[in-house]
């Protein structure tokens, strides 16, 4: 066990916290299209001095960096506040699976681009009849010769209304068990059968869209994985989803609580006992979310991939992160409902965080069966 | 950056589980109210009472789990933080070699209330805000405490030997000896728990199946390791980084004592009635977790040092 950074690891975060001091780009400017604009040259910067797709292997235009070199990455970025790379779920997941699944045609012809942010990647997983039961999908493939032609639904794809390619997992085959007839898919999003729909949040803006499959056409050389194995495939999209998650979102809370401490501060409040115990208990948890995800590292590196620990980080995270925003909620009074409260949108768009990415009763289910080995529930 | 035990930690917390799990009788001493002196004997001859001076907090850390989970019917803790205590003393290879019995309490005002096995004890050392005093032959007097499985007593002090040492560190490394006993008994009552979650059936299926009681599974499995890590982060700190270690012990000893007993209530629940049955363990190491969290600072106590540490 020890917790200090090797000298190389120190290295790195030297040399990384100077570039930032000297390429950092300001604030991103409001609207949604400036901002995707901003986040997309800032992307191209970081792919200049090789930041971008850090984990990716050399050869791929990537550094081979350890989980620790990224655990300081996203810490170093998140701490500088520098936004994040507009191509998030490209270099998070997209990157990952074709270098992973992908033929050789297919690693020349989509890596690159991802790393420069010149395609955005979207994901076309969950359908509104399809969420947590991932594998009841209905968008359906039907082969055509060399193409096949997809009709369907998707729900929740965050960045389609930028998106060049989408990560869609489709049904191929009716008469096999459910999870077995998927196939893992990479559609372009600029043609006339794909429809983009904004959904509207609580928060009051649209991450997310809805997508309408109408006859979408995709070639057969798409297919990531093989034909038939999309449920595979999809599986380490998501885990390299919630593994990835864990650091930078326990670096996020961090901020937040140290916001929330200054807030207290600032209202007179630090010496009111309620306060002071809830402000401690706030800080163990958050705390607790740094050495929770720390120990995923570690046993990430000791195993090779990530396992079912990054279950209880996401559940932690979501946890902390809510009743954190809820206790500035309180401590604000009238202030915090204000239409323009900045921690009203925290609190609001921290329900979130039991949802996406696996709700929480989702990943109790995995911690009972996977890490405790409990009978699985009969569904 | 490793998060993970080295080899030689994995070792200790190995052969510490299979000597106890071999050796332990539990319920016979429990319900004598004795501790096992011949096995106390062979772990002194281990060297385990001066792990903590001779290795590190975190091998102290380490063993103290086990401890837990076994719920070992020896002066273990008294001894250990006696050691912590008395590290620079020449009394010190006398207290490890079990030839002088001593013990660690907490003062205030005159009175120190629950002291680990201060009947026994010749030496005995209060800490008393940022003084260490030192008894020789206190008069003791005994007090039975829900725990059974230690042996408690109050003592009387006005006068005693000041120590010449950072009270504060030792105070931490105690609390986090008996943080990570809680963590011991969290782990020992999720595994029984859960154990007997997939044997106990009911309609014709084990409990288990049942989200009802496998969240609630996942719910002990998380706090356990919560208090798991925020204890070995804190041992690490206290070896390595002892600008830390404050806010990391109050840290790991508030929430390790919320946990301990969270965890043993749970395990108490998904058991059922006979759970709540004196015949069954399991009473033990709730009464051990309850015990545990008040003893070196409760959770309040230890969130309100947090509080003033983040709030400075």
């Amino acid at each position: 066990m020890d917790l200090t950074l090797t000298d190389e690891e120190q290295r790195f975060r030297d040399e990384l916290r100077e570039w930032l001091a000297g390429h950092h780009p300001g604030p991103e400017p409001s609207g949604d299209e400036a901002g995707f604009a901003f986040r997309r040259a800032w992307q191209r910067t970081l792919h200049e001095a090789r930041y971008a797709g850090l984990s990716w292997p050399a050869e791929f235009g990537g550094r081979g960096a350890t989980l620790i070199e990224q655990a300081i990455f996203n810490e170093e970025l998140t701490r500088a506040d520098a936004p994040s790379p507009a191509n998030i779920l490209g270099l998070a997941m997209g990157g990952p699976v074709v270098i992973h699944y992908g033929t050789t045609e297919q690693k020349e012809r989509y890596l690159d681009p991802i790393l420069s942010a010149e395609e955005i990647w979207c994901q076309g997983f969950s359908e509104p009849q399809a969420g947590s039961d991932l594998a009841a999908l209905r968008t359906k493939a039907v082969r055509h010769g060399d193409e096949w032609v997809v009709t369907g639904q998707k729900v929740w794809t965050t960045f389609a209304h930028n998106a060049k390619w989408c990560m869609l997992v489709a049904r191929t085959d009716l008469e096999v068990a459910k999870h077995k007839g998927l196939t893992y898919f990479l559609m372009d999003m600029e043609q006339e059968g794909v429809q983009v729909r904004p959904l509207r949040q609580i928060t009051g803006e649209a991450e997310f869209n809805e997508l309408f499959l109408e006859e979408a056409r995709i070639p057969h050389e798409n297919i990531v994985g093989g034909e038939g194995n999309g449920w595979n495939v999809a599986i380490t999209t998501l885990m390299h989803e919630r593994a990835g998650l864990g650091f930078s979102s326990a670096v996020s809370v961090k901020r937040s609580f140290v916001e929330l401490l200054a807030l207290c501060r600032e209202r007179g409040l630090t010496d009111d006992p309620v306060v002071r115990q809830r402000l401690a208990q706030l800080h163990i948890e958050v705390e607790n979310l740094r050495l929770s995800a720390l120990r995923g590292l570690s046993s990430q590196m000791r195993t090779g991939q990530p396992g079912p620990e990054g279950s209880l980080v996401k559940w932690q995270w979501a946890e902390t992160n809510q009743s954190l925003t809820d206790f500035a909620w309180e401590v604000l009074g009238a202030d915090g409902l204000a239409a323009d409260s900045e921690w009203a949108y925290k609190a609001l768009r921290a329900r979130a965080n039991s949802i996406e990415g696996g709700t929480t009763e989702i990943l109790k289910n995995i911690i009972a069966e996977r890490m405790l080995g409990l009978p699985r529930a009969a569904r | 950056m490793n998060f993970d035990l080295s080899d030689d930690q994995r070792e200790i917390k190995r052969t510490a589980r299979e000597l106890l799990t071999a050796r332990v009788r539990l319920r016979e001493h429990a319900e004598a109210g004795t501790y096992d002196d011949a096995l106390w004997t062979e772990l002194v001859g281990l060297g385990w009472p001066g792990i903590g001076v001779e290795l590190g907090a975190v091998e102290l850390v380490v063993l103290a789990e086990e401890l837990g989970y076994a719920l070992a019917p020896v002066p273990f803790l008294s001894t250990a933080a006696a050691a912590l205590a008395l590290a620079g003393d020449g009394r010190l290879p006398d207290v490890v070699g079990g030839r002088t019995r001593a013990t660690v309490g907490e003062k205030i005002g005159s009175r120190a209330g629950l002291v680990a096995d201060v009947v026994d004890s010749e030496l005995v050392v209060l800490l008393d805000g940022d003084r260490a005093l030192l008894l020789e032959s206190p008069s003791a007097v005994a007090v039975e405490t829900i725990d059974s499985t230690r042996r408690f007593g109050s003592v009387e002090a006005n006068d005693g030997t000041e120590l010449a040492i950072d009270v504060a560190a030792v105070r931490d490394r105690i609390a986090l000896a008996v943080a990570a006993e809680s963590v011991g008994v969290a782990q020992r009552m999720l595994e029984g728990t859960v154990a007997y979650a997939k044997e106990r059936e009911q309609f014709g299926q084990p409990i288990g199946i049942h989200q009802a009681v496998s969240h609630r599974c996942a719910q002990m499995l998380l706090e356990t390791e919560c208090a798991r890590s925020a204890c070995l982060y804190a041992a690490w700190a206290a070896d390595h980084e002892p600008a830390s270690l404050p806010l990391a012990a109050s840290s790991a000893k508030a929430y390790a004592s919320d946990a301990g007993y969270r965890v043993t209530a749970a395990a108490l629940q998904l058991h059922g009635g006979i759970g709540f049955t004196w015949e069954h363990d399991l009473h033990f190491f709730l009464k051990r977790a309850r015990v545990n969290g008040h003893l070196f600072g409760s959770a309040r106590e230890h969130r309100e040092r947090v509080a003033t540490l983040i709030c400075a």
